[in-house]
């Protein structure tokens, strides 16, 4: 390989040789760093043998290097075309461009400041999930009058999509868990001699709490993440726009089936995920317990309430109904980049998760007040 | 100086999605430093064969040399090294959403060159101002910018490495007449400085008559080529209606 900057015998003349390009850069950078530059005047010899864009910056910069130091400098025979060229881009003055535009602030970290600035975003949150609610109610209302707007094959499309197609990773994981519940339940139980409460220790949690927690949180794994993704890439596709600009409502065609489409196919996989727990339970019991299935059954109508079915099954729609909202709401934000899509489809799923679980808890309230 | 080696070179290129063919026995050859325009009706294959030119989808037959080099089944180490001898920018932009322009720019001299953060930036702002950006709109995302920045943007992306051979793919639709206009002299002026090579798919007359040097025609899944006269005067009839049609008359009058 070439030496790029070779000083010649003289001493006052560096010869420029060899491939000026984008792929040798690292080596030029170098080279122009380290060349020793005569205190009197620089001569440049032109021996380069291709020189593009990237070769020219790093030339302009050992040009530049020389003139910092007071050294003049001048080329033979000529000087290259191309820096010519890139000096009318006005290079020198280029770099005191910042990295990011700033947001302005008053005052770095003043608490005031942040507290300010925290109010006023959880307001306009507030104020926008309300929105949202409300055109969601708008659109309900009006299709209550005329019922085609509920779009009923939008509507089939999504408790296919959310429900059928849920259905057997949602029995699959009901049954596993019942199983573990079975399980540890019956090793417990054992300690007191009470084996066979673990009828009714499967019974209980799975119909009051696992069938429909476990299925929720699946469907908003699922589902939650699909509709903020679909949406989301609709909106950066300006298809929603679109939607609009047709004259079509955005919020008729694209959260209402999904939210009714959800809030049908939610307890349908919690029945599903009941009747899998159950019998995931009268497995377990039948082999660690030696109770057979006819006695389970038994023991499993002894145990249940005539409300602790319900009790699971109330609260499916309501999960089913902030799973969608989440979804459809961060979706329909996403706006300009790719980055805001996967952010809003990773809130999405956390949010509703944890609105599953709040509502969970505050049903367990309500439930234990009301004695149900 | 004339290198007998064309730039870029297909040979008996053969494409075909189910019952329908694109391509049959389809030739090209681009000459270094000429402006090569693709020209074809809707679904004539034009985005398909700068696919297939660019390695992003294998041909059924036939094979693709850029510089002499044939690229068809290369593996893909092979394949990247190749890739950073052009540059390449596609319909819309397809720029990165959530980087800046600079960062855009930026991206394929991080990955290639290892110099420092500083020189990058240099060199990022350099590729800026070459294609008429102001160093403002270098700060701003993809989604704040406007059509023709979008285009000019991708373009500067394309130069980041200081490629000898460009593929543009309709570098001038979507742009209103003056930016297109505009668009085409920078095209020819870089050409002009840097010694391009540049082959475009585009739809746009204008950009044809003020920019191109030769035009390959697809028709009939095979590609008809010669200097922007000469195509003139072909005599196949999509040819004819073409280049004289109303709009081609009111292009070449300008």
């Amino acid at each position: 390989m070439t030496i790029p900057l070779e000083s010649l015998e003289d001493g006052q003349a560096v010869a420029v040789c060899g491939r000026w390009t984008a792929a040798d850069s690292p080596h030029l950078l170098d080279c122009v760093e380290k060349i020793k530059i005569p205190p009197a005047a620089l001569t440049l010899v032109d021996r380069i043998d291709g020189l593009d864009l990237t070769g020219a910056y790093f030339l302009r910069r050992l040009e530049r290097r020389a003139e910092t130091l007071g050294t003049p400098v001048q080329w033979t025979p000529t000087r290259p075309e191309l820096l010519a060229f890139t000096d009318t881009l006005n290079l020198e003055g280029a770099a005191a461009v910042p990295r990011h535009a700033r947001e302005p602030s008053i005052g770095a970290a003043l608490p005031l400041d942040r507290l300010g600035r925290w109010a006023v975003h959880g307001g306009e949150a507030v104020r926008s999930v309300v929105d949202f609610l409300g055109r969601i109610y708008v659109v309900a209302g009006g299709a209550v009058r005329r019922p085609a707007r509920f779009r009923p094959r939008s509507i089939i499309r999504q408790v296919y999509e959310t429900g059928l197609q849920a259905f057997p990773i949602v029995a699959l994981i009901a049954f596993l868990i019942s199983v573990i519940v079975a399980y540890i339940g019956a090793q417990e139980l054992r300690q007191f001699g009470a084996q066979p409460f673990v009828v009714d220790l499967v019974t209980t949690s799975v119909l009051r709490e696992l069938g429909v927690l476990l299925t929720a949180i699946i469907v908003a794994g699922r589902s939650g993440s699909a509709f903020a993704a679909e949406i989301g890439v609709m909106k950066l596709n300006e298809e929603v726009d679109a939607l609009r600009a047709i004259g079509l409502n955005p919020v008729e065609l694209l959260v209402l089936p999904r939210v009714l489409g959800l809030v049908i196919a939610l307890p349908c996989l919690t029945i599903i995920a009941d009747a899998m727990g159950l019998a995931g339970g009268a497995v377990l019991s039948w082999l660690l317990v030696d109770i057979p299935f006819n006695q389970f059954l038994v023991r499993m109508q002894e145990a249940m309430a005539p409300t602790t079915f319900w009790a699971g099954l109330l609260k499916a729609p309501v999960f089913a109904f902030l799973i969608a909202l989440v979804g459809t709401y961060r979706g329909l934000q996403v706006r300009d980049t790719s980055r805001e899509l996967g952010r809003l489809t990773t809130v999405a799923v956390v949010e509703s998760i944890f609105l599953v679980l709040l509502a969970d808890a505050i049903f367990a309230v309500i439930y234990w007040e009301l004695d149900f | 100086m004339i290198n007998p080696i064309p730039a870029v070179e297909v040979r008996g290129l053969m494409n075909r999605f189910g019952q329908q063919i694109v391509h049959n026995e389809l030739e090209m050859s681009v000459q270094h430093g000429e402006i090569f325009g693709i020209v074809g009706g809707s679904g004539s294959g034009k985005s398909v064969l700068l696919r297939t030119i660019l390695g992003l989808q294998s041909p059924r037959a036939g094979e693709v040399l850029i510089d002499g080099d044939v690229i068809t089944g290369l593996d893909s180490d092979a394949l990247v090294r190749v890739k950073r001898r052009y540059g390449v920018t596609f319909q819309h932009g397809a720029l990165f959403s959530s980087m800046t322009v600079v960062e855009n720019i930026e991206l394929p001299m991080l990955e290639a060159m290892a110099l420092p953060e500083s020189i990058i930036r240099g060199l990022a702002l350099q590729k800026l101002r070459l294609v008429g950006l102001p160093d403002d709109a270098g700060l701003k995302y993809p989604a704040q910018l406007s059509g023709g920045m979008v285009k000019r943007a991708a373009l500067a992306r394309a130069l980041a490495l200081d490629p000898s051979l460009l593929f543009l793919d309709e570098p001038t639709a979507g742009l209103d007449p003056i930016s297109a206009g505009h668009f085409d002299e920078l095209l020819v002026y870089l050409k002009r400085m840097l010694g391009l090579t540049v082959v475009m798919v585009t739809h746009d007359l204008d950009t044809i008559y003020r920019t191109c040097d030769r035009v390959g025609v697809i028709v009939d899944a095979h590609m008809i080529s010669d200097t922007l006269e000469g195509i003139v005067k072909h005599p196949h009839p999509w040819i004819r209606e073409y280049f004289h049609g109303a709009r081609s008359r009111a292009a070449q009058g300008a």
